[in-house]
C-alpha cells in the first residue's frame, strides 16, 4: 500500500527537483496545505470556538475570529440540559455491543464460508452479498415493521439494544472482508491443526483469529464509527429519551435549544470519533481501500 | 452401457474387496460429511439468522406490503392502490425532481473534486499523511454534528454566518442559503460533499498508486504533456474504480435523507428540499401510512435497479 518515493507518478521525480519544477511544486504544496487546512479544519475551528461565544457575539457582524470572552457556559448547558452523559453512555454501549456481535457472528460465518465450506455455502454467500445491492432506504420500513413485531414470537424490539446489534450483524461487507482475509490463510495450517485433533472451533480460536488481528481491528473500528454516525435506524428503534443515541438525542432537542448549545453538544458528540480516527487512522484508511481496489 | 459397467467395476475395486465393509464405510463417510455440514452451518447460523430477519425477509415483506393495506390490525390485498395514491401525491414528483437535482449536482461537484484532489495528493512527496487525515476527518464526524454546524454557523442567512462573512470579505453578494429555494440544493450538496468526499479521495489514491510508473515514462517519452498523460494514462488505468464509485455515489445520493432533515427541517423553503427518502420517512412514520411508504420504497428500488442495469451495460460495453 505504501508508496516508496522512487515510484514514478504523473510527474517525474527529476522534474520536481529541477529549478522551475521545484518552485512550482513548493508553491502548489504550500497552497494545498493552506487551503485544505482552511477547508477541512476551518469549519471545525469555527464550530468549537463558535460554541464558546455568547449569544450576542455569535450574532455580531462581521463575525469575530477569536471569541472575545470565551465562556464554557454553552458546553456546560449542553452537557447538563441534553443529558449528554447518558446519551454518550448509550451510544458507547451500543457501539461495544455491535463490535461484539459482529466479531462473534461475522467471523464465525466467514470462517465457515472460507474454510469449512458446507454444502450450499456459496449460495448463502451469494445471498449475503446480494444485500449489498439493496439500498438502505428501500427496506427501512419493512425492517422497522419487523423490529416492532418479530415474526412468530411477536415481541417488539423497540428500545432494546438488540434492535441495533442484530441488524448490524447482517453486514455483507464484513463477511466479504473477513472471508477474503481467511481465504489467504494457507490450507496447510488448518490441515495440520485438524491432524493434531483440533476441533473447528479450536482452529478458529487458536490459529485463524490470532493471524487475523489487523482485519478484526478494521471491522471493530468500522462498527464503532458506524454506530456513532448512524442516525435514522436508531431514531426509529430507540424512541425513548433514555435509550437515544447522541446524534438522535441532539436532534430531538435541537428544536427548543439555543443554537450555540446545539453546536456545543455536536462538538462533544464528535470528539470520540475524532479521537478514534487520530489513533487508528492507519487501520481505518487501509481498511477502507482494502475492500475496494483489489477486490 | 458398457462404459458405465466398467466405471462401476473400478469404483468397487477402489473401495475395497469386502462388500460388507463397503456399505459400512460409505455410511460413516456420509455421516462425516453430514457432521461437517452441520458444523459449518452451526458457525453460520448467527449470521444467517440476522440476514434472514433484517435483510432477506424485509426485502420480500416490503414488496408484499406495497400491495396490502392494514387498517386497525386487518390486512387486505389492495392491488396497486398504494402506488396510485403515492404517485398522485403532489409531493411525489417534487421529491423525485429534488432527488435527481441533488444527485446531478452532487455528481458534478462531488465526483470530479475527489478525483482531482487524489491526483494532486498523489504527486506530493511531503505532507502526504497530514493532507490525507485532513480530507478524511469530516467523514468521521457524526453527520448530525456536521450538519448542525452548517445549519447554524455556515448557512446563517445574516452577515454573521461564516459563508456570508467570507462572501462579504471578497465583496461578493451574500446569500440566504437554506431560506432561498434556489440555494437550498447547492447548499445541501456542499455540506454533503464536505462530509463524504474523504472516502472517495482515499480510494482513488490507492488506485492511483497501482498505476505502473513505466506507463507515464513511456507517455512522456512519446511527448505527451501533463493533461495528455492524465487523459491517456491516469483515467484509463483507473477507469474501473471511477465507474464503480460513480455508481455507488449515485445510489447513495439518490437516498439523500439526513441533509434535508437537518439542514432544511425536512421539506425546506417552498418544498425545495423534500427528497424521496424523506417522503418515505414522512409516509411511514408521520402519516402512519406504512404501506404507502413500502410502495414508495419499491418504486425507488425499481428506479435504482433500472439505473444500475443501464449503467453497467453502458460501462462494460466500452470494452
Amino acid at each position: 500500500m505504501a508508496q516508496d518515493s522512487g515510484t514514478r507518478t504523473l510527474i517525474s521525480q527529476a522534474q520536481l527537483q529541477r529549478g522551475k519544477g521545484k518552485a512550482v511544486y513548493w508553491t502548489l504544496i504550500t497552497l494545498t496545505v493552506v487551503i485544505f487546512t482552511l477547508v477541512f479544519i476551518g469549519p471545525l475551528y469555527w464550530m468549537v470556538t463558535g460554541a464558546l461565544k455568547s449569544g450576542q457575539e455569535i450574532a455580531q457582524t462581521p463575525p469575530t475570529l477569536f471569541p472575545k470572552h470565551p465562556e464554557t457556559q454553552n458546553y456546560a448547558d449542553a452537557w447538563n440540559n441534553l443529558n449528554l452523559a447518558k446519551l454518550m453512555f448509550n451510544t458507547f454501549y451500543y457501539a461495544i455491543g455491535a463490535v461484539f456481535f459482529q466479531l462473534v457472528f461475522d467471523t464465525a460465518a466467514a470462517y465457515a464460508l472460507s474454510k469449512l465450506r458446507p454444502i450450499f455455502g456459496n449460495v448463502v454467500l451469494g445471498l449475503m452479498l446480494a444485500t449489498l445491492m439493496i439500498p438502505a432506504m428501500v427496506v427501512i420500513v419493512p425492517q422497522y415493521v419487523t423490529a416492532i413485531d418479530l415474526p412468530i414470537v411477536h415481541v417488539s424490539m423497540l428500545d432494546s439494544p438488540f434492535a441495533i446489534w442484530l441488524p448490524l450483524v447482517a453486514n455483507a461487507f464484513n463477511i466479504f472482508l473477513l472471508k477474503r482475509f481467511f481465504d489467504s490463510i494457507p490450507e496447510d495450517l488448518i490441515a495440520a491443526a485438524m491432524v493434531d485433533g483440533a476441533t473447528p472451533l479450536r482452529t478458529l480460536w487458536s490459529i485463524i483469529l490470532p493471524m487475523s488481528r489487523p482485519i478484526l481491528g478494521v471491522v471493530s473500528i468500522f462498527a464503532v464509527t458506524y454506530v456513532w454516525k448512524d442516525f435514522l435506524w436508531p431514531k426509529l428503534v430507540m424512541p425513548s429519551p433514555e435509550t437515544r443515541t447522541l446524534s438522535v438525542g441532539i436532534y430531538a432537542f435541537s428544536g427548543g435549544t439555543p443554537m450555540n448549545v446545539v453546536v456545543a453538544a455536536s462538538v462533544i458528540a464528535a470528539i470520540p470519533t475524532v479521537i478514534i480516527f487520530l489513533i487508528f487512522q492507519r487501520n481505518i484508511m487501509s481498511g477502507l481501500t482494502a475492500g475496494s481496489v483489489k477486490g | 452401457m458398457a462404459t458405465t459397467i466398467s466405471f462401476q467395476d473400478t469404483k468397487k475395486k477402489q473401495r475395497g474387496p469386502a462388500g460388507v465393509n463397503l456399505s459400512a464405510g460409505s455410511r460413516t463417510r456420509r455421516g462425516r460429511k453430514l457432521r461437517d455440514n452441520l458444523t459449518g452451518y452451526a458457525f453460520l447460523i448467527g449470521a444467517i439468522f440476522c440476514f434472514a430477519l433484517f435483510q432477506w425477509f424485509p426485502m420480500i415483506r416490503g414488496i408484499v406490503m406495497s400491495f396490502q393495506h392494514t387498517k386497525r390490525g386487518v390486512t387486505t390485498w389492495v392491488g396497486f392502490d398504494n402506488f396510485v395514491r403515492i404517485v398522485q401525491d403532489p409531493s411525489f414528483w417534487t421529491a423525485w425532481k429534488n432527488t435527481f437535482y441533488f444527485t446531478v449536482l452532487a455528481l458534478i461537484l462531488g465526483y470530479a473534486v475527489p478525483f482531482v484532489v487524489a491526483i494532486l495528493l498523489n504527486e506530493f512527496r511531503h505532507f502526504k499523511g497530514y493532507l490525507r487525515i485532513l480530507v478524511y476527518l469530516p467523514v468521521m464526524l457524526p453527520p448530525a454534528s456536521a450538519l448542525f454546524l452548517f445549519k447554524y454557523y455556515a448557512y446563517d442567512p445574516s452577515d454573521a454566518g461564516l459563508f456570508n462573512a467570507i462572501l462579504k470579505f471578497f465583496h461578493l453578494p451574500t446569500s440566504q442559503w437554506m431560506q432561498s429555494p434556489t440555494m437550498t440544493m447547492p447548499a445541501m450538496v456542499i455540506a454533503s460533499t464536505w462530509m463524504n468526499m474523504g472516502a472517495a479521495v482515499l480510494i482513488y489514491l490507492a488506485a492511483l498508486q497501482n498505476i505502473p510508473g513505466e506507463l507515464y515514462e513511456a507517455a512522456e517519452l512519446d511527448g505527451a504533456g501533463l493533461l495528455r498523460r492524465i487523459w491517456n494514462v491516469t483515467i484509463p488505468q483507473t477507469r474501473l474504480i471511477l465507474a464503480l464509485l460513480a455508481m455507488l455515489q449515485i445510489v447513495a445520493t439518490m437516498q439523500v435523507f439526513i441533509e434535508p432533515l437537518i439542514l432544511a427541517n425536512g421539506a425546506g423553503t417552498q418544498d425545495s428540499a423534500t427528497s424521496v427518502a424523506y417522503l418515505i420517512y414522512q409516509h411511514g412514520f408521520f402519516q402512519n401510512d406504512l404501506n404507502g411508504a413500502a410502495a414508495l420504497g419499491v418504486i425507488m428500488l425499481l428506479v435504482l435497479a433500472a439505473f444500475s442495469a443501464v449503467y453497467v451495460r453502458l460501462t462494460t460495453k466500452q470494452d
